[in-house]
């Protein structure tokens, strides 16, 4: 058994946890997220309501639940959707090169042209503030780092005697790319499908901060924030919590991000 | 001297269709948002007449393509429209809310610059030690707290609890220098704490690199001290990729610093863009988007421009 650096054993705990909290709210939370009571107003954090209540009288602990299902459904999708579009135009380009790669590189340095939020904000004008928008805007904003990344290793892969040999033994151009190709490039795509989850996590919540991202009621920890902003001086216990989610799942990526990254460059290695 | 001017010319040749093609995509994301373009310009409340005569003007009777040459004239010429809300022409608008934006993100990069380095070098030539760890941990710590989130507790703890700085609100430094200063302070700071994170990381992973080379080795044998081998060897080589990242953030701080100066109410370029959104305000949220990627692209032609006084190879290659 190979002895796991720390970064990877506090990762893994941190992202354990909020995805345990997402997994559970989907079929249990203390107290139904949604439901508002006006007689328990704001309540500051005690036995019955263990992080306090909102504006509206809603338990806090719930809605920390749910909103951390809701970014991760997203979170989740978004990077399914840019690793599924980013890899089959990455293995295109890099795999037919000529005029398919050159118009697919020029659409991807268009889109890398425009910060990753700024061009999610621009396709949110057009969707409108919804779930499925912002899937669509961040998965399109960030596919083009993808296919960089697979065109590379697809154009290293493409040249090597193993790949030469699939051809020679009669395997289809399709069948020689989708196994002898593609596993090339596993290891960096992992890499980046782990940034690229803290990356969501992060653009989400600051696009519901901002009321453009998953609209309220649905709790998510952006528009958690977003209303605490203006209770923060007599509730302050709302700004806290959903902030310090955010910040232990980006932590937990972050650090798990290194040690994927240790284990697979091994020029970075750490120790 | 050669190689550099051909390299500064290509960058240069590279950017205009980069440009060009985010002209195209600014121009066809509004023009994707469903309905009339010129009823969403001039909004709900315009009369058919007025409709009609913006759709002439416009061109919108015209085909697609000589509507986007028509409207990229007039982009090149600073002409953007005006706004719907307040009729204010968009550019000047603009460049007003862009010195808020840029004021706080050039101090906060600049300072968090001046932090990193040092703290980068240092963490690096000690790794794996205590310090190492200590740098690493804050660094990574720093990265992951979001922005608005760091700012609201700054803003709870300096200003509502212990009262020492203004809450919310922006006073022109022109009006007020010290007054000014005093808005500014947490915004900066805020920024700065979290760039820190990434710069350090950044400036520690390319010193380690650069440690491990012969020449590093060359040079501890030749008996220079430690602080020569760092401060000659190490860190001019070390910066180039750090240069790098700089510009990214730079690139995508200026126009997109909007949940920052929503949690300091600050009137800068990212809150004038959102607020056009919610508006549906679409020639100023046509002309940030614009002006934004504008923005980005030309900051990261300066740090490539700038890119051969750090590493000569570039040039070369």
């Amino acid at each position: 058994m190979i002895r796991q650096p720390a970064n990877m054993i506090i990762g893994s705990i941190l992202l354990i946890f909020i995805g345990g909290m997402a997994l559970l709210a989907l079929i249990w939370t203390p107290y139904d997220p949604a439901a508002i009571k006006l007689v328990a107003r704001l309540k500051p954090p005690s036995p019955d309501y263990w992080l306090g209540t909102d504006e509206f009288g809603r338990d806090v602990v719930s809605r920390l639940m749910a909103g951390a299902s809701q970014s991760m459904i997203v979170a989740v999708l978004t990077v399914a959707l840019a690793i599924t579009v980013g890899t089959i135009t990455g293995l295109i380009a890099g795999y037919t090169r000529g005029l398919v790669d050159r118009i697919l590189m020029v659409f991807s340095d268009a889109l890398l042209a425009f910060p990753g939020t700024l061009l999610a904000l621009g396709l949110m004008v057009i969707s409108g503030p919804n779930k499925y928008g912002i899937i669509l805007a961040l998965g399109i904003a960030y596919s083009p780092s993808v296919l960089r990344v697979v065109r590379a290793s697809v154009l290293s892969a493409r040249e090597r005697e193993y790949v030469e040999a699939s051809r020679v033994i009669g395997n289809s151009e399709a069948a020689t790319m989708f196994f002898h190709v593609l596993p090339n490039c596993i290891a960096p795509i992992v890499v980046l499908a782990t940034s690229m989850f803290g990356w969501v996590v992060l653009a989400e919540s600051g696009l519901s901060f901002l009321g453009l991202g998953v609209p309220p009621p649905a709790p998510t920890w952006g528009n958690m924030l977003s209303a605490a902003r203006t209770y923060i001086e007599k509730a302050p216990w709302l700004g806290l919590a959903p902030g310090i989610c955010i910040s232990m799942t980006l932590l937990g990526i972050n650090l798990l991000g290194d040690a994927l990254r240790d284990r697979f460059d091994p020029r970075m290695e750490q120790r | 001297m050669h190689a550099l001017s051909k390299y500064i010319a290509k960058r240069l040749l590279w950017t205009l269709p980069t440009l060009l093609i985010v002209a195209v995509m600014v121009f066809f994301l509004v023009r994707m948002i469903p309905g009339d373009p010129a009823q969403l310009i001039l909004g709900d409340g315009a009369s058919p007449e007025e409709v009609a005569s913006l759709r002439t003007d416009l061109g919108l009777d015209q085909p697609v393509p000589v509507q986007f040459v028509y409207w990229l004239g007039n982009v090149i010429q600073g002409d953007l429209g005006q706004s719907i809300s307040n009729g204010a022409a968009v550019l000047p608008l603009m460049l007003d809310r862009f010195q808020v934006s840029a004021t706080i993100v050039l101090v906060a990069v600049g300072l968090a610059t001046l932090i990193a380095i040092p703290a980068g070098l240092i963490a690096a030539w000690r790794q794996n030690d205590h310090v190492d760890i200590a740098v690493v941990a804050v660094s990574t710590l720093l990265m992951s707290v979001p922005s608005f989130w760091l700012g609201l507790v700054l803003l709870l703890a300096f200003g509502l609890k212990l009262g020492w700085l203004p809450v919310v609100g922006f006073v022109p430094f022109t009006e007020n220098p010290w007054t000014a200063i005093t808005y500014v302070i947490l915004p900066v700071v805020t920024l700065m704490l979290i760039e820190v994170g990434v710069l350090t990381r950044m400036m520690r992973a390319s010193a380690i690199e650069i440690l491990r080379l012969e020449y590093v080795m060359h040079a501890r044998a030749k008996g220079l001290s430690e602080r020569k081998v760092l401060l000659r060897h190490v860190l001019p080589n070390a910066f180039a990729p750090t240069w790098t990242m700089i510009g990214l953030v730079l690139g995508g701080l200026l126009g997109g610093i909007a949940v920052l100066e929503t949690v300091f109410t600050l009137p800068g370029l990212g809150r004038l863009l959102v607020d056009a959104i919610f508006a549906r305000d679409y020639p100023v949220v046509q002309g940030c988007l614009l002006f934004t990627a504008v923005i980005y692209v030309i900051v990261n032609l300066i740090v490539d421009l700038c890119y051969p006084l750090f590493d000569p190879r570039v040039t070369a290659s």
